[in-house]
């Protein structure tokens, strides 16, 4: 059996090289190619920070900057009115109160605003929460400026206390005209395992 | 001339019985063979006991949506079922079966002795069956089996996962590890072992369409295990790829998945687009109309299936400029699609016709493929995705392309190298029967499938409104009617390795290719020396 396996062997190689190919490219076609896929499932991992710088840049996704802003406006655009809501939810499984102290304020384009939001902590044991802003519509994203945000840090909060947040914010002058109301919305997620 | 082939066949038949009467039997041939035509054989079973494992779990889900109101299965088991289905279906049936053609085929078609990498090629069959014993066996298990479909949508299958991402995780994995090493091979055997004097543009199509998929297959599949191992590592490591709460997006999720995901669908299609284009000339006794317009054709609808992927994703709040973007690269698919067509009639035009079981698949294949075409052009349109979106008249677009599509063709070469791989001619009444009973029933079961999704069914739900009932009743019965169907095809599959009418060495007269030199069945061995230029010319001409 072995001996014959071996002639089997060499048969093939000896019809390998009669083909006009030989094991030599063969190593070197698979070579490249492995090189594609392990380059292929690299691409897959760089898609992720990809993702992230095309969303930055094109505002596409409602992702707003995760840092604060600082005040540069060159001045109060009076004659535009925008309305500015906001609405939150919870996260599946965070025995959080959290709700906007006003629903909504109108603003002018350059001029910097204050507002609050609640959160109480109904549970009976400590929680570290983590609310995740998202603007509506997404490419207003880039035009909503945090100077101030609670959601720029983690917000642990005791069992049964509470606490207002603020948000101090402005709306870019270079605004589309388009665009008469901007939503902002707080996903508030349960981080205690994860920070912990 | 042909005499002279089969005679020389036979001859050379004889020589490799004596040289290799004493291989290995029983199991142990099966393990270890490193042959391409054994392991393309054990590609096609596993394949075809996939299909019907799969199918039996699609009977199971048209039994409980034969009435509204919940009647056998819990919804949780329900969603297990669906997402097994999809998943069995096309990473244990369609691809493995393509796989299995391209073992069988390939190097007898190039004149090659074998596949360039005998022994990878018996590794990356042999993963398989481990893989969805891991898929299947977790159906047994106390989590059950995945329940998130068979896109896995994050956070269906992190945060919410019945817990079964881990299994289903590493069974894709080695799904992708066995798909990889066989696009390799299928790869290097292409550039590397074609018979002296065959250039590119000389290589049948159904080459050229392996060619061009194992391409996509090597591209694509480390995506998906990157996209796996991500969700692994979301669900039980603590990262946040996909997770908001700690910096990550649920849509990135869809956005890297359908990057895969789209380039996947022409995976299954393109070999299928090989099959009829090989089938279609034998049986019209002319010449494939438009060759190389073929070969580009296919060559970019590849291209185009990369820059395609958010089509699935219209209704996650893109803006108006990636709609657009979107939806006219989608419909320019159509393009290279329809010059396939137009060539595959151009080639019937005129031809003297003539309608063997293979002939009869080709041309069920290549109407209804048209059809799944046309409702895929209508899924392409952004407004009325609206609508389409998760409906029923989705599942309707991806089984006519799949089913119609894929499988018949599949059945088309199953048909046609029949009588190569056994040596006996199958069945003719009963092919027949097998044909017209799965045309009639296929067409049942999913054409009333769009009705039912643009009225609003909406897509894996296992109970319904009242006023879908008629149709889905009619769906379960062409369901029924096509699984009972498909079980002629393993009848005459068994009947003719057992016996029959002994087939000639080229058993069609209009038929082409280097494979129809060698006897039937094919000797174990072929081209151990590789044909002459004169022998390639003459197995080009369409002449019996």
């Amino acid at each position: 059996m072995k001996s014959d396996d071996k002639a089997n062997l060499k048969r093939t190689t000896d019809n390998m090289d009669s083909t006009g190919s030989s094991i030599k490219s063969n190593n070197k076609t698979v070579k490249q190619l492995l090189l594609v896929v392990v380059a292929m499932f690299g691409f897959g991992f760089a898609l992720v920070p990809l993702y992230d710088v095309f969303c930055d840049i094109t505002g596409l996704n409602g992702k707003t900057n995760s840092t604060a802003a600082t005040y540069d406006a060159s001045g109060i655009d009076k004659s535009r009115i925008v309305k500015v809501q906001f609405i939150t939810r919870n996260a599946k499984g965070i025995p959080w109160e959290f709700e906007p102290v006003i629903n909504e304020i109108e603003v002018h384009p350059g001029e910097m605003k204050l507002v609050s939001f609640y959160a109480k902590n109904n549970a009976t044991h400590d929680i570290i929460g983590q609310a995740v802003p998202s603007v509506s519509p997404g490419l207003a994203a880039n035009y909503f400026h945090k100077i101030e945000c609670f959601c720029f840090t983690q917000q642990p909060l005791e069992a049964g206390k509470d606490v207002e947040m603020s948000l101090q914010f402005y709306v870019d002058l270079e605004l589309p005209e388009d665009i008469k109301t901007l939503t902002l919305s707080y996903t508030l997620y349960d981080i205690t395992e994860k920070s912990s | 001339m042909t005499t002279n082939v089969i005679e020389q066949a036979s001859h050379n038949e004889h020589q490799e019985n004596e040289h290799h009467d004493h291989k290995m039997t029983g199991i142990k041939r099966w393990l270890y063979t490193t042959n391409h035509k054994d392991i393309g054989t054990l590609y096609l079973w596993f394949a075809f006991i996939m299909f019907l494992t799969g199918g039996a779990l699609a009977m199971i889900i048209r039994a409980e949506l034969f009435q509204p109101g919940l009647q056998l299965v819990e919804p949780d088991f329900f969603n297990q079922l669906t997402t097994v289905h999809g998943l069995v279906m096309v990473f244990g049936a369609i691809m493995p079966a393509f796989t299995g053609f391209a073992n069988w085929m390939l190097p007898m078609m190039l004149g090659a002795p074998d596949m360039a990498l005998p022994r990878m090629n018996n590794w990356s069959f042999w993963i398989l069956p481990f893989a969805f014993a891991i898929l299947l066996g977790s159906f047994f298990m106390e989590s059950g089996a995945p329940n998130f479909g068979w896109t896995f949508y994050a956070p269906l299958s992190t945060t919410y996962s019945n817990g079964s991402t881990a299994f289903f995780v590493f069974a894709v994995h080695i799904m992708g590890i066995s798909s990889i090493m066989g696009a390799i091979n299928i790869v290097v055997t292409i550039m590397n072992m074609r018979a002296p004097g065959m250039t590119y543009m000389k290589m049948p199509l159904f080459v050229w369409t392996f060619f061009i998929t194992a391409y996509l297959l090597i591209a694509v599949m480390p995506v998906l295990a990157g996209v796996v191992t991500m969700l692994l590592t979301d669900t039980y490591f603590g990262t946040s790829f996909f997770d908001a709460a700690g910096g990550g997006d649920p849509v990135m999720f869809q956005h890297i998945f359908w990057f895969f995901g789209h380039p996947e669908v022409y995976i299954m299609i393109l070999p299928a687009f090989g099959i009829v284009s090989t089938t279609i000339p034998a049986f019209s006794r002319k010449r494939l109309f438009g060759y190389s317009s073929m070969v580009y054709a296919t060559s970019s609808i590849a291209l185009l299936s990369f820059i395609v992927w958010a089509h699935h994703m219209f209704t996650t709040g893109m803006p108006l400029f990636g709609e657009l973007f979107f939806m006219y690269c989608t419909m320019l698919i159509a393009v290279p699609t329809g010059v396939k067509v137009f060539n595959w009639v151009a080639t019937m035009w005129r031809g003297s016709l003539s309608f063997e079981t293979p002939m009869l698949f080709s041309i069920a294949f290549v109407i209804l493929f048209t059809i799944g075409g046309f409702s895929g052009l209508m899924l392409a349109m952004t407004p009325v995705d609206f609508q389409y979106h998760d409906t029923y008249f989705v599942v309707a677009h991806f089984h006519y392309v799949l089913v119609t599509g894929s499988l018949f063709s599949l059945y088309a070469g199953a048909y046609y190298w029949l009588p190569k791989w056994t040596g006996h001619m199958y069945n003719d009444s009963l092919s027949k029967w097998h044909f017209w009973c799965s045309l009639v029933s296929v067409n049942l079961l999913f054409f009333p499938m769009h009705f039912l999704g643009l009225a609003g069914m909406p897509r894996r739900i296992p109970d319904y409104a009242l006023q879908f009932a008629d149709f889905n009743k009619w769906v379960s019965i062409g369901g029924f009617a096509f699984g009972l169907s498909q079980l002629i095809f393993l009848a005459v599959v068994i009947k003719c390795i057992r016996g029959g009418e002994k087939a000639p060495a080229k058993p069609w007269d209009g038929a082409i290719g280097l494979e129809w030199t060698v006897a039937s069945p094919a000797p174990y061995h072929t081209f151990s020396t590789p044909p002459s230029q004169q022998e390639i010319d003459d197995a080009d001409q369409n002449q019996s």
